[in-house]
């Protein structure tokens, strides 16, 4: 059983729990109505090495594990979560596809600066077309043309792909075609590109529901090239790459939902004991207890399953299912506290100036990203060996 | 350069503090041990000089078995060691004979600069440092908003009322910090990690050469007389606008003697 209250990884909460409320808490507001990504805060959450927690330290990381990031995302995403997806997409997306999948000289070259978070990395997988059935709306090729691959096409809603500090966008893109079964499928590569290679060009800035101090672009590539080494791992392998840097994302897209899950309990808990209605705080309220309670109860319930896959993950075990189960739950957690703690706020729950408005803005994209919920549950079937499924 | 931090146990502020009512002392078990705020920032600019300077910091704790937790802190931010100074017979001390323990601690490290917070959450003596420096012979530099070491000569901006002065002085040298000279980092994981393995000397006072019969409550030259809880905040003075609730207002605040 993964020791969740083991020394080190408690302190690391700790010190990303204080984080959180002294640095981020008092000023992420005022980036969140202005749309505007917070530098200075990323800046010093990489001064704290969060960006390099799983990444080894012959990278320039801190020789952590990924449940290690996970604590860290949920801690941040308690008060804020634009600051934890820019950290989640940096690490999960960005630098452990490298890491994974990634020559010496890509390793070498690319992770001590994403470890560092002085450099962050993105991954670009949807595009206009579809980010469910991957395969099937993916438009963007790359050919091979005097040892430097070519590439065009368009991928939508990049996280961290325009920042002034961002490094390099691992592209998916079709690079062949092969018969499999009778049937002509594409052949998906990954391929890295270093931002600001002429052909690459990054639109302005999504305007968002929510995650507003966070960084998502529209790309378009046009003739992009860059040298036939920067393939990421083996070509054709781009499909089953991605398949399992999602499997690690959505336990660290669960972590992060947690984090919301509680940042909601935590005001919730404090305005009911404040907020006075005919004569006494609306915590003596049974319909605001309750509200509470069942909170609580989908915000543990959420962490044991992330933490459970989290533990699996990390023993080699397969997660699979574990994973999908721990993103479908805590995305719901995080939407229905949200809209509990909303509630109890009142009209202040209406406003952008408290942090429960904000956690309502941020919510729902949790069940859409990184696999929608319908993708869990088709997943969930599919290992439980729902024909068909 | 050898620097030796001094780092305290507090009470968490946040916290409800209680004294003990047997002996009127803090009731250290009643709330959680956090680091002293300020000697966060003494931490700090001793780890900025030694990445600057090189050398080696130590963390020195006077407390009870509970303070490691505080001394791991230090040592995740990044301090190479520490020194925890922990007897029974030290219970009690107040700052006279608490100065008296420290210096006889230092001796036994050694160190080119001492750094302390000016001062800690729960004594608020703010003495500490004046005291340490007088029992060791070396030059005091308080309340530095900034300090710089070039060589054996040591700089420190104090801050005063009126702006700051420059103090300098030779090395070995005792400096306190107020909370503008720096932004104290936050411990990374491998900081939390690496801290496991740094060295953790424990002494006893036999082991600093503190004489028993000068430390503890019963040495102490203060004593807690009587205490009892602060009273409950009253009500405050609502002034109703008719008009003329600005005269009224600096009535109110006149009456209180704060204009
Ligand atoms: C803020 C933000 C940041 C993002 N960051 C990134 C990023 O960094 N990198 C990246 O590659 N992508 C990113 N995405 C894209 C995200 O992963 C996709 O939006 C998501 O996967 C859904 O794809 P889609 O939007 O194309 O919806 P679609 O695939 O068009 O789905 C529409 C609806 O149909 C449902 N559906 C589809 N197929 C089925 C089926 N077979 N059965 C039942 N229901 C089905 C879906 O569940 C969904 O409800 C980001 C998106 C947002 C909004
Ligand atoms: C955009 C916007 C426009 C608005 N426009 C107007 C307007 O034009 N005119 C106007 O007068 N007002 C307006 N309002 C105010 C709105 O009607 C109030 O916000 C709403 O009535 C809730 O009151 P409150 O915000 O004070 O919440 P509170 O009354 O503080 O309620 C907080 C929570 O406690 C719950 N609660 C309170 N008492 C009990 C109880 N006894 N048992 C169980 N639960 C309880 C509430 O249901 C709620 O969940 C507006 C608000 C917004 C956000």
């Amino acid at each position: 059983m993964l020791d969740v209250e083991h020394d080190e990884y408690a302190e690391l909460r700790e010190s990303v729990a204080r984080f959180a409320r002294e640095v981020v808490a008092p000023v992420i507001g005022d980036y969140y109505e202005r749309c505007e990504f917070p530098y200075d805060i990323v800046a010093k959450m990489g001064a704290m090495g969060l960006f390099g927690l799983p990444i080894p330290e012959e990278y320039g990381g801190m020789g952590g594990d990924y449940f290690a990031l996970c604590l860290a995302l949920e801690e941040l995403a308690r008060v804020d979560s634009s600051v934890a997806i820019t950290l989640e997409a940096a690490v999960s997306l960005g630098a452990m596809p490298i890491l994974r999948f990634g020559t010496a000289e890509q390793k070498a070259r690319w992770l001590p600066r994403l470890a560092t978070g002085e450099m962050l990395g993105a991954f670009g997988l949807t595009e206009p077309g579809g980010g469910t059935d991957v395969p099937g709306g993916m438009r963007t090729t790359a050919t091979l043309d005097g040892g430097e691959w070519v590439i065009n096409g368009s991928k939508a809603f990049i996280t961290n792909s325009g920042t002034d500090i961002t490094g390099v966008v691992g592209v998916a893109a079709i690079t062949g075609h092969r018969e499999r079964g009778g049937r002509t499928v594409p052949e998906i590569s990954t391929i890295l590109v270093p931002a600001g290679t002429p052909g690459f060009t990054v639109s302005k800035k999504y305007s968002k529901v929510g995650w507003s101090a966070s960084d998502t672009r529209e790309l378009s590539f046009s003739d992009c090239r860059v040298p036939e080494e920067n393939l990421l791992g083996e070509r054709g392998r781009g499909y089953a790459q991605f398949l399992q840097t999602l499997d690690e994302g959505r336990v660290a897209i669960a972590a992060l939902s947690v984090g919301l899950a509680q940042g909601c309990v935590d005001e919730s808990l404090r305005y009911a004991g404040e907020r006075v209605a005919f004569g006494r705080e609306i915590n003596r309220y049974q319909a605001i207890q309750f509200k509470i309670a069942d909170m609580e109860v989908r915000t543990h319930t959420a962490r044991l399953a992330y933490h459970h896959a989290a533990e699996r993950m990390l023993a080699g075990l397969p997660f699979k299912k574990e994973a999908a189960i721990a993103k479908l739950v805590a995305s719901n957690a995080a939407m229905d506290n949200a809209r509990d703690a909303t509630q109890i706020f009142g009209g202040y729950g209406f406003m952008n100036e408290y942090p429960v408005g904000r956690f309502y803005r941020d919510a729902k994209i949790l069940e859409i990203g990184e696999g929608t919920s319908e993708v869990q549950r088709m997943l969930i079937a599919r290992e439980m060996g729902v024909p068909g499924a | 350069m050898n620097i030796v931090v001094c780092v305290k146990q507090v009470p968490d502020t946040a916290t409800e503090r209680k004294l003990r009512s047997d002996d009127k002392t803090l009731d250290r078990d009643a709330a959680d041990g956090v680091v002293n705020e300020l000697d966060e920032y003494a931490v700090e600019e001793a780890l900025r000089l030694k990445e600057a300077h090189g050398g080696e910091v130590t963390v020195l704790t006077m407390g009870p078995a509970k303070a490691t937790d505080t001394i791991r802190k230090a040592l995740a931010m990044g301090a190479d060691k520490a020194v925890h100074l922990s007897d029974d017979a030290l219970h009690g001390s107040d700052a006279l004979s608490t100065s008296y323990a420290m210096a006889q601690a230092l001796k036994k490290i050694g160190f080119d600069l001492v750094i302390l917070g000016s001062e800690s959450t729960d004594a608020r003596t703010g003495v500490l440092a004046a005291m340490l420096a007088e029992r060791l012979g070396a030059p005091q530099l308080t309340l530095a908003r900034k300090v710089e070491v070039d060589g054996s000569a040591i700089v420190i901006e104090r801050i005063t009322d009126y702006g700051y002065d420059k103090v300098e002085a030779t090395l070995p040298a005792v400096v306190s910090v107020v909370e503008k000279i720096n932004e104290p980092r936050y411990p990374s994981f491998k900081g939390i990690m690496a801290a496991k393995k740094k060295p953790v000397e424990t002494l006893g006072i036999a082991d600093a050469s503190v004489d028993a019969s000068a430390v503890g409550l019963a040495a102490a030259y203060s004593e807690v007389a009587e205490f009892s809880a602060a009273p409950p905040r009253a009500a405050g003075t609502v002034v109703k606008d008719e008009g003329d609730g600005g005269a009224k207002a600096a009535d109110f605040l006149a009456s209180k003697k704060f204009i």
